[in-house]
């Protein structure tokens, strides 16, 4: 047999606590072409490039056929993240319409006061313990609170999406047998709920996003069946995953460079820069797995094949010492941090502006309340995917719990 | 008095809207993906503005020093770097906009600690243009809270409100309009253009007729536009007209607008591109005339009352917008011996002035709108990008060269680029279009106004436009600095209907330093020199 890959390593469960190296190791070319065919771009240029270059395709049914068993079996319409222009922009608006600018342009901000709310009533539970799952305790219920809100979920059945969410996620990336069967029985059932859902909105709506879809009539019209379904579906695993990873992957670094703890605690403002080098240093999505070309892309010297999986390594681009400056060094004061950890183009990140708020927040509030905190663990152990990566459990040891607004 | 500013830099936008999300009071987006800011957001929503600036994905939200500690300066200290100069050498920066305080903060971030003077001939701060024809007509920022944000100290001696009027190259020193001498030992010429007046002056005199350049111009204009005037006469529809045109509508004002070419937008984007820009006026309700002059202004009581136009019509008017392009500041150099005219300086790539010998300068650079390079890669043509991405590059290129030693110095080779915002359409562009044979639709639909256009010169690509559409312009840009073929080769996402190339439709271009009389005298070689000849117009 022939060696692993450095992809083939990189996705190893066994090198997820510190793939960095690997990464750094990959990007001594920028394209490897891999012996299941898939090309892995790992510079922060080309990926770049690649994300504004409108050969490269969202849509699986591009690859070629010897390619398809590579990706979920498509059942019913695509949500925007897995479809191309034109069909991606109509998609991506109707969605943004009731999320967003330029249709509803201060709800996420208005939302900063309940964001506030919700961490401080998380933190308050704890306050009784002296060590807790940061996961379970903060980093999980806070974002999921808040999807459910936007969206109109009831708070009662927020433990569902928990159960949902989690098969869903970790059949992301080269997923065995039992992987996507658990996947495709938790999709069912949620979109059983959320088509329930939709029906009571229709009739009784309220302010939240479900009912804007479903009772709005927009110049694209309104977003309804299957369309509806997938971008809720979307919205959900997006909305929460990724940000559970962003808290958790924030306290951990956090933990790990206390002077930078300290000035969280202290300087006014400290976290608004830090969230953006958090992003850059510890992402949340590690790589885009899910991309391929609808001609022949050269790079260097390398031709990206059209129709052939291409695997896109955000994180690794990240930390590109050709374009970021001592990039493996975690600087929150750096200048024009300009990261991949959105993606970029037309499929940058649906979600961004509501994930570096809950971030600033609840990474804020735990620096000013918890006192003396230390990990338990570290590394801590982490989620099996090397796509969504971050801890699957980080506990924290500390002494108390200030009261909130105490500095 | 605010006390922040803010600018974007909209050629870098792409329109992720991250700062209308975080700070919806200061940016709000015009349909998906045009940004209007505010450029002095009220002390209360600081929080949210520094948000805005920290998530924007392109870095393109500059907000006063308050955002970030300065940097130090950058030890780029050359082998045969002249360190005298950086350390107490005097350099004179004569016009104090965009290019001017662009070129004073690169220099003191490369480490210039030498005397700096910046020169103005308008009695403000440096402050940003693009707002005046936009958000300041529709109310949405005031035309005095424009000023552009410092991004560091650049400790500068100001001269504010008075003029240069001569140069003095043998003994390097500039003129003021109020007597006196500055010296200098490095000089950035970067005065910059004005807007070209109506060209019968008494009736370019009557109230209600302005152009829209200046501070002064977007103040009086939007008094007039609120006093509900019974119909607006734009003169031309390049960016600066159409925009207006876009800003009449927006505000509910009749508006005609009268274009002597055959479409708006055609000069700066071709006849194929300008019919489109037609259409969508008229869906918008403008009275467009194309292939239509002004024949003249009428006033009573020296108040501007009705318009006659060639078309024989007469329309009842109470304000003109003259919007005829600009006429470049270099009257002060006349008497220089520099290279300059109608065209503006002429420079090399480095941005150094030639003189009228055709010789290169070493003290004198040239940035903005008034600065004529070669351009290498659209055939070393002279051409002057009069974009405001272009004064910000070029003045970098300027300041860094103007203390740097001769191996160290920079090409200015930013592919150019420019942007407008009009009828909730974001028009933004790469390249120079206006070079071009064809034009080819390569993404999207033009009937749905979402849609890129490639630009082909003689078989390779050398512009693009993009409708809506302007998160693909990066693509486009690599394609220009590649050569890349024209029409690209392969298949794309979103296809064009028709992706046939046709001709792009661009008047001629003549270079107007063609008419340039130049008398050469001497016989020896070294006693030849050249002397520009004028007033033969």
């Amino acid at each position: 047999m022939t060696e692993a890959s450095l992809y083939d390593q990189i996705l190893d469960f066994s090198n997820r606590a510190n793939p960095w190296p690997l990464y750094e190791k990959l990007r001594s070319q920028p394209v490897w072409q891999e012996s299941d065919g898939t090309f892995v771009v790992s510079t922060y240029r080309e990926i770049y490039a690649l994300m504004h270059d409108p050969r490269l395709s969202s849509d699986m049914t591009n690859l070629l056929p010897q390619f398809a068993d590579r990706v979920p079996p498509a059942e019913g319409p695509h949500s925007f993240i897995t479809t191309d222009p034109p069909r991606h922009d109509v998609l991506r608006r109707l969605a943004m319409r009731q999320f967003g600018p330029p249709h509803r342009p201060d709800l996420i901000d208005r939302l900063t006061p309940a964001l506030s709310g919700i961490v401080t009533g998380l933190i308050d539970k704890i306050a009784e313990k002296q060590e807790v799952d940061l996961v379970d305790e903060v980093a999980y219920p806070f974002p999921v609170a808040v999807i459910c809100h936007l969206l109109g979920v009831p708070p009662e059945d927020e433990p569902k999406f928990s159960a949902w969410v989690n098969p869903i996620v970790n059949a992301l990336a080269r997923p065995t047998p039992e992987q996507v069967q658990a996947r495709d029985d938790a999709r069912q059932q949620m979109s059983n709920y959320m088509f329930e859902l939709a029906q009571r909105r229709r009739t009784e709506p309220g302010d939240d996003m479900i009912s804007g879809y479903v009772t709005d009539d927009s110049p694209d019209g309104r977003l309804e069946g299957g369309d509806l379904f997938a971008t809720l579906m979307l919205l959900l695993i997006a909305g929460h995953e990724t940000t559970v990873n962003l808290i958790t992957n924030g306290w951990l670094t956090l933990q790990r460079h206390p002077d930078v703890l300290e000035r969280l605690r202290t300087e006014p403002r400290f976290a608004i820069r830090l969230v953006e080098e958090l992003l850059r240093y510890e992402p949340s999505v590690h790589i885009l797995p899910f991309r391929t070309a609808v001609s022949d892309i050269e790079i260097g010297d390398t031709t990206i094949r059209k129709g052939h999986p291409i695997a896109v390594m955000l994180a690794s681009g990240n930390r590109d010492p050709e374009c970021i400056p001592h990039a493996d060094r975690f600087d929150p004061d750096r200048a024009d941090n300009v990261h991949l950890s959105f993606a970029g183009g037309v499929h940058y990140c649906f979600g961004a502006p509501l994930a570096r708020l809950e971030a600033q927040i609840a990474l804020t509030q735990l620096a000013k309340r918890l006192h003396n905190p230390r990990l338990v663990a570290d590394p801590p152990p982490y989620r099996p995917s090397p796509v969504l990566r971050g801890p699957i459990h980080l506990r924290v040891a500390y002494e108390s719990i200030l009261p909130a607004g105490n500095g | 008095m605010a006390s922040m500013r803010v600018v974007v830099d909209l050629t870098k936008c792409e329109g992720y809207a991250q700062c209308a999300f975080l700070a919806p009071e200061a940016f709000r987006m015009v349909g998906d993906e045009a940004l209007m800011f505010d450029p002095a957001p009220p002390d209360e929503l600081q929080e949210k503005v520094l948000r805005a600036a920290a998530a924007c994905p392109v870095q393109a939200l500059q907000v006063d020093m308050a955002d970030l500690p300065t940097p130090p300066p950058t030890a780029t200290v050359s082998a045969d770097g002249d360190d005298r100069l950086r350390h107490e050498g005097r350099i004179v920066i004569v016009g104090a906009s965009l290019a001017g305080l662009k070129a004073a903060e690169q220099l003191r971030a490369e480490g210039f600690t030498g005397k700096l003077t910046m020169i103005g001939d308008e009695p403000e701060e440096p402050y940003d243009r693009p707002p005046l024809s936009k958000q300041v007509q529709t109310g949405w920022a005031a035309s005095a809270d424009t000023t552009l944000p410092r991004r560091r100290d650049i400790a500068a001696d100001w001269k504010l409100g008075v003029a240069a009027t001569g140069l003095d190259l043998e003994h390097n020193f500039v003129t003021l309009a109020d007597g006196q001498h500055v010296g200098f030992d490095r000089l950035l010429i970067a005065t910059g253009v004005r807007a070209r007046p109506w060209f019968v002056p008494e009736e370019a005199g009557l109230d209600g007729v302005f152009t829209i350049r200046t501070r002064a111009d977007a103040t009086g204009l939007r008094e007039r536009l609120m006093a509900e005037p019974r119909r607006v006469l734009v003169i031309g529809s390049g960016f600066t007209g159409s925009e207006m045109a876009s800003v009449c509508v927006e505000l509910g004002i009749p508006v005609t607008v009268a274009e002597a070419g055959p479409a708006p937008l055609a000069g700066a984007l071709g006849g194929v591109i300008g019919r489109i820009a037609a259409d969508i006026m008229r869906e918008h309700g403008v009275d467009l005339r194309v292939n239509t002059r002004v024949d003249s202004l009428q006033g009573e009581d020296g108040r501007l009352r009705r318009a006659l136009l060639s078309d024989g019509t007469t329309l009842d008017v109470d304000v003109a917008v003259v919007a005829l392009g600009g006429i470049r500041n270099v009257e002060w150099l006349q008497g220089s011996n520099l290279a300059v005219g109608m065209w503006g300086v002429a420079c090399d790539a480095g941005c150094r002035a030639f003189d009228a010998n055709g010789l290169v300068t070493d003290d004198v650079f040239v940035a903005g709108d008034v600065a004529r390079q070669p351009q290498p890669m659209f055939g070393y043509q002279f051409l002057a990008m009069e974009h405001w991405g272009n004064s910000v590059t070029q003045a970098q290129v300027a300041a860094h060269n103007m203390i740097s030693g001769k191996t160290d110095r920079w090409p200015h080779l930013e592919v150019s680029a420019f942007w407008s915002l009009q009828f909730g359409n974001n028009i933004k562009s790469v390249g120079v279009p206006v070079i071009a044979d064809q034009i080819a639709i390569t993404q999207g639909s033009v009937d749905k106004r979402q849609f890129v256009a490639a630009y082909g010169y003689k078989g390779r690509v050398v512009g693009a436009v993009a409708w809506n559409q302007g998160k693909w312009l990066d693509f486009y840009e690599k394609l220009i600095e590649q050569a890349a073929p024209f029409p690209p080769p392969y298949d794309m996402t979103n296809p064009p209907a028709d992706p046939t190339p046709v001709p792009a439709e661009f008047p001629a271009m003549t270079y107007p330093g063609r008419d340039a009389t130049v008398v050469v005298t001497g016989h020896d070689p070294s006693e030849r020199r050249a002397t520009l000849v004028r007033g033969r117009r």
